[in-house]
């Protein structure tokens, strides 16, 4: 079934060894991927390099969203070279990783058209970039003018720099540096070698996100070690992960209606949100549910009292969000801040590889639930909602619609869960990962798709952890969503996607 | 504006009116509680699985600055040890988040490590700058959370700020990345004195999961004074409220 020149795998089941995976000349490589990528149902996941043995070994993966495969490509460079010719040019959505590459590892990517700074890595290959002299992009004119806003913004919120470049109030461009919050995680995925430590660490990635993280490094665990878990315990993590989307997709509803001035859909939403994570802290003690998904078993396995208060909270959430949205969604003066503002098209979406819920916004069915199902969606089709007009309007409507389908879901997901047998054991921490072996574990975070990669060496211990949360792709798409928009409009689109520094900057 | 109204019935009362007794589930993990009968076996145990190192292996004390409250070691002994919902588990000193073996009694604030212009100055109005350095924005979502309809922190005339010109003080998150130390002592600096320095969550307080990271740099919590630590991952609103209602005497 292999053809030679990739592997094939699919999500969380199948760790490969890493001799198994054929490395190609880069230009067969470079022609494979560009081929693979026309084709709008692929679209890479993860693409990287690690030193080993005197080497960089690369490594591509490519999700075929029709068939569920995910098709691994690599390709090796000697010490002596420091170039590749770059795919950006004619793959735009890989402009993220071959600059990650660039910066990491001094890669040159001759032909690429933006090979800035990702996030200033404590380990980047180049010691004299840093976060003072980041390129911004000029334009020089003497009608234009720049706002720079941030490191550190108004709200109560994570830092980054955005560089507006302005004809009066009309944004023209916007340039977002990053890194301010990079704290060396995937090094420490290495360096630590406690599998609890482990698990914290993927649960604080995003602590936002900390069920989605926290389940995609639980699942690559469980493949790398063989550890097979129980049908119950893949329903509650499936609950877990929709009751972590409802409850950011409120906050968001809440932050949306903020910015507009509109108090009462605020206010309710607040609200509404801390009866959500309330219910998570009743379940496992922490409002974001970190602790909650560990590999092999769980310290805090769902019992009727539980389930039957999430489903108590969830009808009065669902009933009253649903009431309040109906009123936020057809009020003139929020229509007007939101619609038709802030658009991503389609085709720019397709191109530059946007994720999760901003690419369902714009009619992309990109689902990892869906098209590369893991735990009990496995068992369970998901039908994801889209919207077509990708504007800030479509962003906050796609999460009303998300918050009931979720709803609907973790009411299934009950049903189901009441009639499987439990046997939720206790986690596994004394694990033994497979020596000499490469696996791959996708979650659909409430933002998108999350992506954890491991390589193991020749005695099972980790050699190189990567990790790929979905803003990482996203960030480019609120650059461009802001293009010809007031700049009073930023906030409002910059809350639409709600994008992760931490998760970005690891 | 009926469709207002009745979105507004149905919404309720939603504000807290005691913000120091206000319930919170069992399973809350707040103040440990480690019996004083644990053995030397015991805390060689617990101290080994400890993924912060945050139980001292010549007592067997918990260090609530370093601790993630992930509740393995309660887990590994139960009934020796214990995490009560108790959130009020703010200290105005750094050793004051020790807690020893066969203490039960609550933590309290010490009056007496407080400086004086904090109250005469700040306790009818509490303008505050939060910076993250690098916190994973749990903490930084707990703390808008304690502005919120629910807890409604402005009550007390305690506010965060858009400006460090226009605070009283800076809130820090996160474990201090090395990328954000410039900005976080520019802000610092930005404040007028005199000042108030909060740490929010482990990160903050030690560093946590993240101590001895090459990215860190945490040279700014060593060179100044710290007023209150806020422990937890992340601090709860509640720990946070009631941490700052005790350093101002509310
Ligand atoms: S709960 Fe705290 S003290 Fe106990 S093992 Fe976890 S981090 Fe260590």
């Amino acid at each position: 079934m292999n053809h030679p020149s990739y592997i094939e795998l699919k999500n969380g089941i199948s760790p490969i060894m890493t001799t198994d995976v054929p490395v190609i000349e880069y230009d067969i490589f470079y022609e494979k991927v560009r081929e693979l990528l026309i084709d709008k149902s692929n679209h890479c996941l993860s693409y990287y390099c690690y030193a080993f043995a005197g080497r960089l070994k690369f490594i591509c993966c490519i999700a075929d969203d029709n068939t569920g495969i995910i098709r691994l490509l690599s390709h090796e460079m000697r010490p002596d070279n420091t170039t590749l010719k770059a795919l950006t040019p004619f793959c735009p959505s890989i402009h993220i990783f071959e600059r990650e590459i660039h910066e990491n590892h001094g890669v040159e990517f001759p032909g690429h058209p933006w090979l800035k700074p990702v996030r200033y890595p404590h380990d980047r290959a180049d010691r004299m970039s840093v976060m003072d002299n980041y390129p911004f992009y000029e334009i020089e004119s003497e009608e234009l003018h720049e706002v720079g806003v941030g490191p550190i913004h108004a709200g109560v919120i994570e830092p980054g720099h955005f560089r507006f470049i302005c004809n009066g109030e009309k944004v023209l461009h916007l340039e977002i540096q990053l890194g301010y919050q990079h704290r060396g995680i995937e090094r420490l995925f290495v360096d630590k070698g406690d599998a609890l430590q482990r698990c914290l660490l993927a649960e604080n990635i995003a602590g936002d996100t900390a069920v989605g993280h926290g389940l995609a490094h639980a699942q690559l665990i469980e493949s790398l070690a063989g550890i097979e878990v129980c049908e119950a315990l893949q329903i509650e993590r499936c609950i877990a992960l929709e009751m972590e989307r409802i409850a950011v997709h409120i906050g968001d509803t809440a932050a949306l209606s903020g910015d507009v001035a509109y108090q009462l859909g605020q206010v309710t939403c607040e609200a509404l949100r801390t009866m959500v994570i309330n219910t998570t802290q009743f379940w496992c003690g922490n409002r974001f549910g970190k602790g909650l998904v560990r590999p092999g078993g769980s310290n805090y396995p769902l019992t009727e009292e539980t389930a039957g208060e999430i489903l108590k909270v969830l009808e009065e959430v669902e009933r009253r969000y649903e009431n309040v949205t109906g009123r936020i969604y057809t009020l003139p003066s929020v229509l007007g801040r939101f619609e038709d503002i802030g658009r991503v098209t389609r085709p720019q979406a397709e191109s530059i590889g946007v994720v999760g819920m901003a690419a369902r916004s714009c009619g992309i069915v990109r689902d990892i639930r869906r098209t590369h199902p893991f735990q009990y969606y496995r068992n369970f089709e998901i039908n994801p909602v889209t919207l077509e007009a990708g504007d800030v309007l479509a962003r906050g409507m796609l999460r009303a619609l998300e918050v009931k389908a979720s709803a609907g879901i973790i009411r299934a997901l009950i049903d189901s869960w009441r009639k499987t047998e439990k046997s939720v054991g206790r986690p596994v921490y004394n694990y033994k990962l497979r020596p000499g072996s490469f696996a791959i574990s996708l979650t659909e975070g409430w933002r998108g798709e999350i992506c954890h990669t491991v390589v193991t060496d020749s005695e099972g211990n980790v050699l190189h952890y990567k990790v790929k949360d979905p803003s990482q792709h996203n960030w480019m798409a609120l650059a461009l969503a802001v293009r010809n928009q007031e700049i009073s409009d930023f906030p409002v689109c910059n809350k639409s996607f709600n994008l992760s520094y931490c998760g970005h900057d690891l | 504006m009926l469709k207002e109204i009745r979105i507004l019935t149905d919404h309720g009362k939603q504000y807290i009116p005691d913000l120091r007794k206000q319930p919170v589930s069992e399973r809350f993990r707040g103040r440990p509680v480690i019996s004083e009968v644990i053995t030397r076996e015991e805390i060689e145990k617990v101290a080994a699985i400890c993924p912060v190192n945050a139980i001292d292996r010549r007592n067997g004390s918990i260090d609530l600055g370093r601790c993630t409250f992930c509740n393995e070691c309660a887990l590994m002994l139960p009934g020796t040890i214990g995490f009560t919902n108790d959130y009020r588990i703010a200290a105005s000193r750094r050793g004051d988040l020790v807690v020893m073996t066969g203490q039960t009694e609550v933590l309290r604030l010490d009056e007496t490590a407080v400086r004086k212009e904090i109250r005469r100055l700040f306790r009818r109005s509490l303008k505050l700058r939060q910076v993250s350095a690098g916190g994973d924005n749990s903490c930084e979502m707990e703390l808008a959370a304690s502005c919120n309809v629910n807890f409604d922190l402005g009550r007390f005339g305690i506010e965060f700020v858009a400006s460090p010109r226009h605070a009283d003080g800076i809130v820090i998150t996160g474990p201090v990345t090395e990328n954000m130390s410039e900005a976080l002592e520019i802000c610092y600096k930005a404040v007028p004195s005199p000042k108030v320095i909060i740490l929010v969550g482990t990160d903050s307080i030690s560093g946590g999961l993240f101590e001895g990271s090459p990215a860190l740099q945490r040279g700014f919590i060593d060179r100044h004074p710290v007023d209150l630590y806020v422990p937890g991952n992340p601090a709860h609103p509640l720990t946070f409220i009631n941490g700052v209602m005790d350093l101002l005497g509310l």
